[in-house]
């Protein structure tokens, strides 16, 4: 009898469940007072200082633009939401921002992984999305409301194997970080296309972050005799292999992508980091204009020189205020369209055109440690 | 009437109301339009229901101490998405002549299916382990999830560390809260049935029970599987909700999240822990704003807890609903 | 064959640290039969305060040999963790002396995530460089085989910690009540053993210890962040089980013979046919084998239940 009763009460619930649903449609933020944007970073956690590095940056644009009258006179709001750098909490916070702050259009997040949340309930929502900084090509496949300011893996893998092979050298061990599914995709696009060219990976080595001893993979390496380490992983760890690698006599330069961009590299690597290359956003030593400006007022308002994070938070935010100005509107659909004709928009991390895949088309430049600071190589065009 | 069936109707009106809300993209009763963010934490908050009522039944009534809850969560929802997701299309096509229902048939399989998985799992797990006691089994519990995160990491077919995306968007509030529901009551059922009094057994006296002709291990391997089971489900509804999933979101810190649902609620009272788990899912939201001091307050809270009130804040108080019998030694 | 040596070092030199924090634990455990969840953090305190003590004095010891100011930052950072061991104990610990288990290790996992949580509040959650106490040199080897002076000096301490600790524990009075408390609190206690000064004892050296082993990671490794100990201080437990838990030669034992086996798993990943990234897997295979087949571990008595 009582399983009966729980019976009862359970199948009308799936029965209903199996109902569709009426096409809704998502109420237009009103035409007057602050146009609202939301951005979703990992303010705490254990990604804090990427989250935190492009909320600084995204914060900064909106100021500069609210700065000189906003758009359509109207002032953008930004919305900021923390993720805690937790995976499940990025679905929620956005929701959060689309549903109760009436967001006309998302910024974030830094890590593919919370922008792979993030991006179908945008898209379902038919709310643009523009992510800073995540590299891994699924997150824009999500649909065509989701676009990017960066370039992707495949991309980062082909100049950093480019750039190898450029200096000569052919024979390359890759150490790959595979907790980050940002340096699981650098590694394989990377060996994908020095293998296609006349490379030879000699050594495939893998570490989870967090891990503090890389003598082992190291040793490893060695035994192989390799020209160049690829360490697509992030900067803690960076600074810990070059470093173990020295201690081991393994004296050959390490590679690295834009992960490697922190100050805490040089604190972490010391003298054994010097005279390792990266690939990254952008520059500091290079003289445009747009770019010395924008490291100006950075550090007048924060104090402290800018990474790359900062420099794509800022960027996204200014793409996203110049779309809204072409489209003279806030609704989904037109300002997605105009998002996707952004063409040769002088940002900070180059010029950004967004292509059919709506990511971004610049270059990327090559960095190399020197002395305690990253200085410029060379650009390396798609 | 008794709790189990007032806690019941709760849940059931709960999922009722709130369905009628409802505005998940794939199923939807159009009566009024819930704001997707309140749909979230509704659904959020059924699956930690089940996670927590699933964990009580190992830790709160049989009396052993898992701490690898988020693993099985991880089987589940890796599970049910190899079904929906990487053989989705082929297996929507095998069904296609359900028509419109194919996809609902699919999902219901998927989660069975991660349900069956997972239970597997609890078997293999649970068979070597629990022969241990105490903390020695909580260690090895947490082992066993972090083997299974690990192995989820180097499994490229499963999207390895960069996760598996495309996960059609299947969880409803009736989904969860049916599901919910059926795991407060087969708990609250196994529990109370004659064969039922032999996990209490277990937990009070193992020694005792033991002598008294009490098969003690395949008392706690049972309980291992039906809490591993509905972790499963769990993780099935999780996958279908969030639509992406990777092995970092069932670490160890996950099922840590569990269990201080589990001893804030009472462990061994689902009435607690149920409330627990919804409490602490919309307090979750509440203190969005204060998110680096919530962890400290919550630890501080769980150790003021165990030394004032081992027996959860909630547990006892669901002794003074009328009609209650004692589970408690 | 020159590389299995250099691996065989490897092994060995972060087997030391893995040894470093279970002979704390080891310690906990074998006079109070409860497993300090949190000794892991109050490692990454240890290393914390290391940090911090070593930015303060820089100043003041700018004069001094190297040698003396990284024995003062060491001296500064265990005795700030005993306190905090003996804090913990205290607070934590000793209102629950006559609870079960379970409610011990849940309020230990409690004091865990405290440690880390309010760390991550006062310090940051990202990665801070440690500040080189010791000048790291190669010690060269023989036939182009690497050894550091940090790697050699925790490999020293370490064996040189485990005499001390067996010195306390064998010829003192205090090891000796120690020893009567891990055999019968109760009768311990009717023979004038004041247990709580014990416990207290044991709390505040454990954590010295785990202090002392934060100091050489950190010098090793250079960065330290909030939740550095959560790693270390399940592979120290694996290691002080696979020696026998309570036992302090053990403990050493059980560490060295998991940081080998760690090292030779990732080193030979390709042999074995395996991605390194199982690493982390290998600890806890051991653990539950071990715990499968010979609970005791390898230097440990075996425990028989009583009614």
């Amino acid at each position: 009898m009582k399983r009966l009763r729980i019976l009862a009460l359970m199948l009308p619930l799936l029965a209903l469940s199996a109902c569709k649903k009426a096409p809704s449609d998502s109420a237009d933020a009103s035409a007057s007072g602050d146009i609202p944007i939301g951005e979703f970073a990992s303010l705490t956690g254990a990604t804090a200082s990427f989250g935190q590095s492009s909320h600084k940056g995204t914060q900064m644009a909106v100021d500069e633009i609210n700065a000189g009258g906003g758009v359509l006179g109207r002032k953008l709001r930004l919305v900021t939401e923390d993720d805690q750098s937790k995976p499940g909490e990025a679905a929620i916070v956005v929701r959060k921002l689309i549903s109760r702050d009436k967001i006309v259009a998302l910024l974030g997040e830094v890590a593919s992984s919370r922008s792979l949340e993030a991006a179908p309930i945008c898209q379902q929502a038919g709310i643009p999305m523009i992510s800073p900084a995540s590299t891994n090509p699924k997150v824009t496949e999500a649909g065509d409301m989701i676009f990017r300011v960066c370039f992707i893996d495949p991309f980062q893998g082909t100049v950093l194997s480019k750039f190898a092979l450029s200096k000569g050298w052919k024979r390359v061990a890759v150490l790959t970080d595979v907790k980050q599914d940002y340096s699981v995709g650098l590694s394989q696009f990377f060996k994908a296309h020095i293998a296609a060219n006349g490379g030879q990976v000699v050594s495939e080595q893998s570490y989870s972050s967090g891990d503090k001893d890389f003598k082992a993979q190291l040793t490893a390496i060695k035994g192989t005799d390799p020209e160049a380490i690829l360490a697509s992983g992030y900067y803690t760890e960076a600074g810990l292999i070059a470093s173990q690698a020295r201690e081991l006599e393994l004296n050959v330069p390490l590679l690295g992508g834009d992960g490697w961009d922190a100050p805490a590299l040089v604190e972490v690597g010391g003298k054994a980091i010097e005279g390792s290359f990266f690939s990254n956003h952008f520059s500091d030593e290079d003289a445009a204009p747009s770019i010395q400006a924008f490291l100006k007022k950075f550090e007048a308002k924060y104090g402290q020189k800018p990474d790359a994070m900062a420099a794509l938070g800022y960027d996204s935010a200014m793409i996203l205020a110049d779309a809204i100005k072409r489209a003279g509107a806030t609704d989904g659909l037109k300002l997605k369209e105009a998002i996707a004709a952004t063409k040769n928009f002088p940002a900070v991390t180059g010029n950004i055109t967004l292509n059919a895949q709506r990511n971004a088309d610049k270059p990327a430049v090559m960095l190399v440690v020197k002395e305690g600071k990253f200085r410029y190589v060379e650009t390396v065009s798609p | 009437m008794r709790p189990r069936i007032i806690l019941l109707l709760v849940i059931a009106a709960f999922a009722s109301v709130s369905f009628c809300f409802t505005g998940h993209p794939e199923a939807a009763w159009p009566l009024a339009q819930l704001d997707d963010y309140l749909l979230n934490i509704l659904l959020m908050a059924g699956i930690n229901v089940i996670l927590a009522v699933s964990l009580n039944m190992v830790n709160g009534y049989t009396g052993q101490f898992s701490l690898g809850h988020a693993g099985f969560m991880a089987v589940g929802a890796y599970g049910s998405a190899a079904i929906t997701q990487i053989q989705g299309k082929v297996l929507l096509e095998t069904f296609g002549f359900l028509g419109a229902a194919a996809p609902v048939f699919l999902f219901s399989l998927a989660v069975l299916a991660g349900g069956i998985l997972a239970a597997l799992a609890g078997l293999a797990v649970g068979l070597p382990s629990l022969r241990l006691k105490g903390d020695y089994l909580a260690i090895v519990t947490l082992g066993f999830g972090e083997i299974i995160r690990v192995m989820l990491q180097n499994t490229e077919s499963l999207g390895g560390a960069r996760g598996l995306t495309g996960i059609p968007p299947r969880t409803t509030l009736g989904w969860t809260w049916a599901i919910a529901a059926l795991s407060v009551y087969c708990v609250g059922s196994l529990v109370r049935s004659t064969y039922g009094r032999g996990f209490l057994a277990v937990r009070d006296d193992e020694i005792a029970a033991e002598a008294m002709g009490i098969h003690t291990t395949a008392y706690k391997v049972t309980a291992f599987v039906v809490g591993s089971f509905f972790a499963g489900l769990a993780g099935a509804l999780y996958a279908h909700m969030i639509c992406y999933i990777s092995p970092e979101g069932f670490s160890f810190m996950k099922s840590v999240d569990v269990v201080v649902m589990v001893i804030l609620g009472g462990m061994g009272s689902t009435a607690g822990v149920t409330l627990a788990a919804i409490g602490l899912t919309f307090l979750n939201e509440v203190l969005r704003q204060m998110q680096e001091y919530r962890m400290v307050a919550f630890s501080l809270l769980l150790i003021v807890l165990m030394i004032t009130r081992p027996q959860g804040l909630i547990g006892d108080l669901a002794r003074f609903l009328p009609g209650r019998r004692r589970l408690k030694p | 064959m020159n590389e299995f040596l250099q691996q065989l070092i490897n092994g060995l030199s972060l087997g030391a640290i893995y040894a470093l924090i279970a002979l704390g634990y080891t310690m906990v455990y074998g006079v109070l039969r409860f497993i300090n969840f949190a000794h892991g953090d109050v490692f990454m305190v240890g290393a914390f305060s290391a940090m911090y003590a070593a930015r303060w004095m820089a100043p003041h010891t700018a004069a001094w040999p190297q040698w003396l100011s990284a024995l003062c930052v060491l001296g500064a950072a265990m005795l700030l963790c005993a306190l905090l061991g003996i804090l913990v104990e205290r607070l934590a610990y000793k209102p629950l002396r006559e609870r079960p288990r379970l409610t011990v290790l849940i309020t230990a996992i409690g004091v865990s995530q405290l440690l880390e949580y309010t760390a991550q509040l006062v310090f940051g959650a990202a990665p801070r460089g440690f500040p080189s106490l010791i000048t790291t040199r190669s010690i060269a080897g023989l036939g182009g085989l690497h050894l550091s002076n940090i790697q050699a000096l925790v490999l020293l301490v370490s064996a040189l910690l485990l005499a001390g600790l067996h010195f306390i524990v064998m010829r003192t009075r205090m090891g000796l009540a120690m020893r009567a408390m891990s055999l019968n609190p109760t009768a311990a206690m009717l023979m004038g053993v004041n247990n709580s000064v014990v416990i207290s004892f044991t709390f505040g050296l454990g954590s010295a210890l785990a202090a002392a082993a934060a100091v050489f990671y950190a010098s090793l490794y250079q960065a330290i962040d909030p939740f550095m100990g959560v790693m270390p201080g399940m592979k120290a437990f694996v290691a002080a089980v696979l020696g026998g838990i309570g036992s302090l030669p053990g403990a050493m034992a059980g560490g060295l013979i998991l940081g080998v086996l760690e090292t030779l798993v990732v080193g030979y990943s390709g042999l074995l046919g395996i991605s390194p990234g199982y690493r982390d897997a290998v600890a806890f295979v051991l653990l539950i084998l071990i715990l499968l087949f010979k609970p005791s571990g390898l230097f440990g008595k075996l425990q028989r239940e009583k009614v």
